[in-house]
C-alpha cells in the first residue's frame, strides 16, 4: 500500500518538494486514519439508520453502557487523586531514583493491556490467584466481576494524570507555595488554593485523556471480565462480541457511541490546547 | 482487597527515615496496590513454574510463531511509520497548506478512538468488499482483513502518532540557519537532508519508533478484530495468552505473559535511553555524537 502511495505520488506531474511533502503526509493519514474513521460513521448510518434507535433500547447494550460508565467513574477519580498526590510529591524535588520512579509510573503504557489483565487474574483468581483464597473467604468476587474490571481500568489509565501534571509543576517552581506558607497557610490550604489552581488546565487535560482511555479500554478488561453478555460486558467488549456474532447493526451502533465519545474527547483536547494558546506558535494560515 | 495493606501499615509507627508526607504515602500505597502487587504476583507465579519448564513453555512452536507475528509485524509497522511519521511531522512543522490543522488533529485519532472501534473499522474497510479492501483484492488479489496483512495494518494505525509527536518538537527547535549555511557551502538538498537535518532528528525518530513498536507489540483490541486468530498464521502473542487462559492453561499464559512483560521493561529502558541521548544531543551535539 505505501508503494502504491509512492507510485501515485510519482505519477502526478512533478511538483516541488514543498507541495509533495504535505501531499504525501495527507494521503498517508487519510488512508491510515481518516478512511477507517469515516467507515464507522458511514457504516452505522447507512446500514442501521432506522434500527439504530431501536438498538439503543437493547437491554445488553444498555447494561454495557452502564458498566462502562461505572468502571470509568471509579477509575477517573481514583487516578486523579493519585496523579495529584504523585505530582506534588515527585515534581520539584530532586532525589536519588527520581527518574526510576517516573519510569515506574509510566510502566502501564508499555505493558500490553492483556498482560495487565493476566496479572490481575494471577493475583485475584479464586482458583489460581495468589490472593484468591483470601478474596473468596472474604466473600468478594473480583475476577469475572466489575471490581476486577474497574481495577484493570485503573491500572491501564493511571499514568495519564501524573504525566500531565508533573512537567507543569516542575516549570512553576516553589515561589508561590513558599509565599503562601510564610503567610501561615497549612499544607492543605497551600495545595487547594495555590498548587491546584496553578495546574488546573493540566488536570483538565489529564481528565480528558484518562476518561477517553477508560471508556475505550479493551484488552485488560477483556481478560478479567469473562465477557458475560448483560453482566460483565463493557461497551468495547460488546462491540467485539456483536461483531463476531455477525450482529453488524448492533456492533456499528455501539461503535458509533464509543467513536463519538473518542471524537468528543479529541475536540475537547483541541479546545483546551486552543485555550492555552496552542501547544506551539501556530503560523497564520494563508 | 484494597483495605488490607493500608490497615496493616497504619499499625506501625513510621520509622524516622520513613516519615513521609501525605502525598508520598498516597503515591506509594497506590503504586503498591495497583502495580507492584500484580507485578509481584505474576513474577511469583512465573518463578513457581521452574526454569526448565519456563523455557519449554516459552519456546513451544505455537508460542514462537506468535512472537514472530507480534514482534516481526510490529517492527515492520513501526519502521514504516518511522519514514512516514517524519514526512508528516515535516509537513506539519515546515509547510503551510490548507487542512494542516485538520491533519494535526487527525494524528491524535488513534489515541482517542477506542481500539475496538478502530478494529471494527479497519476490519470492515479492508475486507474484500470494503472501501479499500475491494480495489486491493480486484487489482492485486490481496486479502487484508483476516490475514497477517490486516494485523500489520492495525499495528500501523495505532503506532502512527508516536513518531509524529516525538519528531515535531525537535523539528521545531531546529534552526534553519544550519540548512542555509549548508546551502551556502554548496550542499545539495539531499546532502543537507542526510548530513544536517536527519542526524539531528535521529534520536527523536528512534524514540518514536521504539514507542510505536512497544505499543504495537502489546496491542490487542484492534488486532484481534482484524485477525483471523489462526495459530501459525496471524495469531498474536496477547491473543495466545487469552486463549491459554480460556483453556485454563495458567502456566503457559503466565510464561508467555512474562516474556511480553520482560520485553516491555526492556523497551522502556531503550526508550528512556534514547530520550536521554536526544536531550544530551540537543544540549551538546558535538560531544554526544
Amino acid at each position: 500500500m505505501p508503494s502504491l502511495l509512492r507510485s501515485v505520488a510519482k505519477a502526478l506531474p512533478r511538483p516541488s518538494a514543498s507541495a509533495l511533502i504535505p501531499l504525501i503526509a495527507c494521503l498517508y493519514v487519510v488512508v491510515i486514519i481518516l478512511l477507517p474513521a469515516l467507515e464507522v460513521v458511514a457504516g452505522a448510518f447507512a446500514k442501521v439508520l432506522t434500527p439504530f434507535i431501536e438498538n439503543l433500547q437493547s437491554e445488553e447494550l444498555r447494561s454495557a453502557v452502564m458498566l462502562t460508565l461505572r468502571c470509568t467513574l471509579i477509575a477517573v477519580p481514583a487516578n486523579t487523586i493519585f496523579g495529584l498526590a504523585a505530582a506534588t510529591a515527585i515534581a520539584r524535588r530532586q532525589f536519588p531514583g527520581k527518574a526510576l520512579l517516573l519510569s515506574v509510573i509510566d510502566l502501564p503504557f508499555s505493558i500490553s493491556p492483556v498482560v495487565v489483565g493476566l496479572m490481575l487474574v494471577l493475583l485475584y483468581s479464586p482458583t489460581n490467584g495468589l490472593l484468591g483464597g483470601i478474596v473468596s473467604s472474604l466473600g468478594l468476587k473480583i475476577i469475572f466481576s466489575w471490581p476486577g474490571m474497574a481495577l484493570a481500568t485503573i491500572i491501564v489509565t493511571f499514568p495519564f494524570m501524573a504525566r500531565e501534571v508533573i512537567p507543569l509543576l516542575e516549570e512553576e517552581g516553589w515561589d508561590q507555595e513558599e509565599a503562601a506558607r510564610t503567610l501561615g497557610a497549612t499544607n492543605w490550604q497551600v495545595f487547594w488554593k495555590v498548587t491546584l489552581p496553578s495546574v488546573r488546565w493540566a488536570v483538565v487535560y489529564g481528565l480528558i485523556l484518562t476518561t477517553a482511555r477508560a471508556l475505550g479500554e479493551f484488552g485488560a478488561v477483556a481478560v478479567v471480565s469473562g465477557n458475560i453478555a448483560g453482566q460483565t460486558q463493557t461497551l468495547p467488549l460488546f462491540v467485539e462480541d456483536a461483531y463476531k456474532q455477525y450482529d453488524t447493526e448492533l456492533a456499528y451502533g455501539a461503535a458509533l457511541i464509543l467513536g463519538g465519545v473518542g471524537i468528543v474527547s479529541l475536540l475537547l483536547k483541541l479546545f483546551v490546547e486552543q485555550l492555552l494558546g496552542g501547544r506551539r506558535e501556530e503560523e497564520p494560515m494563508t | 482487597m484494597a483495605s488490607a495493606q493500608p490497615a496493616r501499615r497504619r499499625g506501625f509507627s513510621w520509622p524516622a527515615w520513613l516519615q513521609l508526607s501525605w502525598p508520598w504515602r498516597i503515591t506509594w500505597i497506590y503504586l503498591a496496590l495497583v502495580l507492584f502487587l500484580p507485578l509481584g504476583a505474576m513474577a511469583l507465579k512465573a518463578a513457581a513454574v521452574g526454569p526448565s519448564q519456563f523455557w519449554e513453555l516459552a519456546t513451544t512452536p505455537e508460542a514462537l510463531a506468535t512472537y514472530r507475528v507480534s514482534f516481526g509485524l510490529a517492527l515492520a509497522a513501526a519502521l514504516l511509520n518511522g519514514v512516514f511519521g517524519v514526512v508528516i511531522a515535516w509537513a506539519l512543522v515546515r509547510c503551510s497548506f490548507p487542512g494542516r490543522r485538520l491533519l494535526d488533529a487527525l494524528i491524535d485519532l488513534p489515541f482517542a478512538l477506542p481500539t475496538a472501534v478502530a478494529g471494527l473499522a479497519l476490519a470492515a474497510i479492508y475486507s474484500t468488499n470494503g472501501w479499500l479492501g475491494a480495489p486491493l483484492y480486484a487489482l492485486f488479489g490481496l486479502k487484508v482483513s483476516f490475514t497477517w496483512l490486516g494485523v500489520a495494518i492495525a499495528m500501523v494505525f495505532i503506532s502512527l502518532p508516536f513518531v509524529v509527536r516525538s519528531v515535531e518538537p525537535v523539528l521545531e527547535a531546529l534552526e534553519r540557519d544550519q540548512e542555509e549555511a549548508a546551502w551556502c557551502l554548496g550542499a545539495s538538498p539531499r546532502q543537507t537532508l542526510t548530513k544536517v537535518v536527519l542526524p539531528q532528528l535521529m534520536p527523536a525518530i528512534l524514540a518514536g519508533v521504539a514507542q510505536g513498536y512497544s505499543r504495537a507489540v502489546g496491542e490487542y483490541g484492534s488486532v484481534v478484530m482484524i485477525s483471523s486468530n489462526v495459530p501459525f498464521k496471524d495469531l498474536i502473542a496477547p491473543t495466545l495468552i487469552i486463549q491459554k487462559l480460556e483453556e485454563y492453561d495458567f502456566a503457559s499464559a503466565t510464561v508467555i505473559g512474562m516474556v511480553m512483560l520482560l520485553f516491555s521493561l526492556l523497551s522502556l529502558l531503550v526508550i528512556n535511553g534514547l530520550q536521554v541521548w536526544g536531550r544530551n544531543w540537543e544540549a551538546n551535539p558535538a560531544q554526544s555524537a
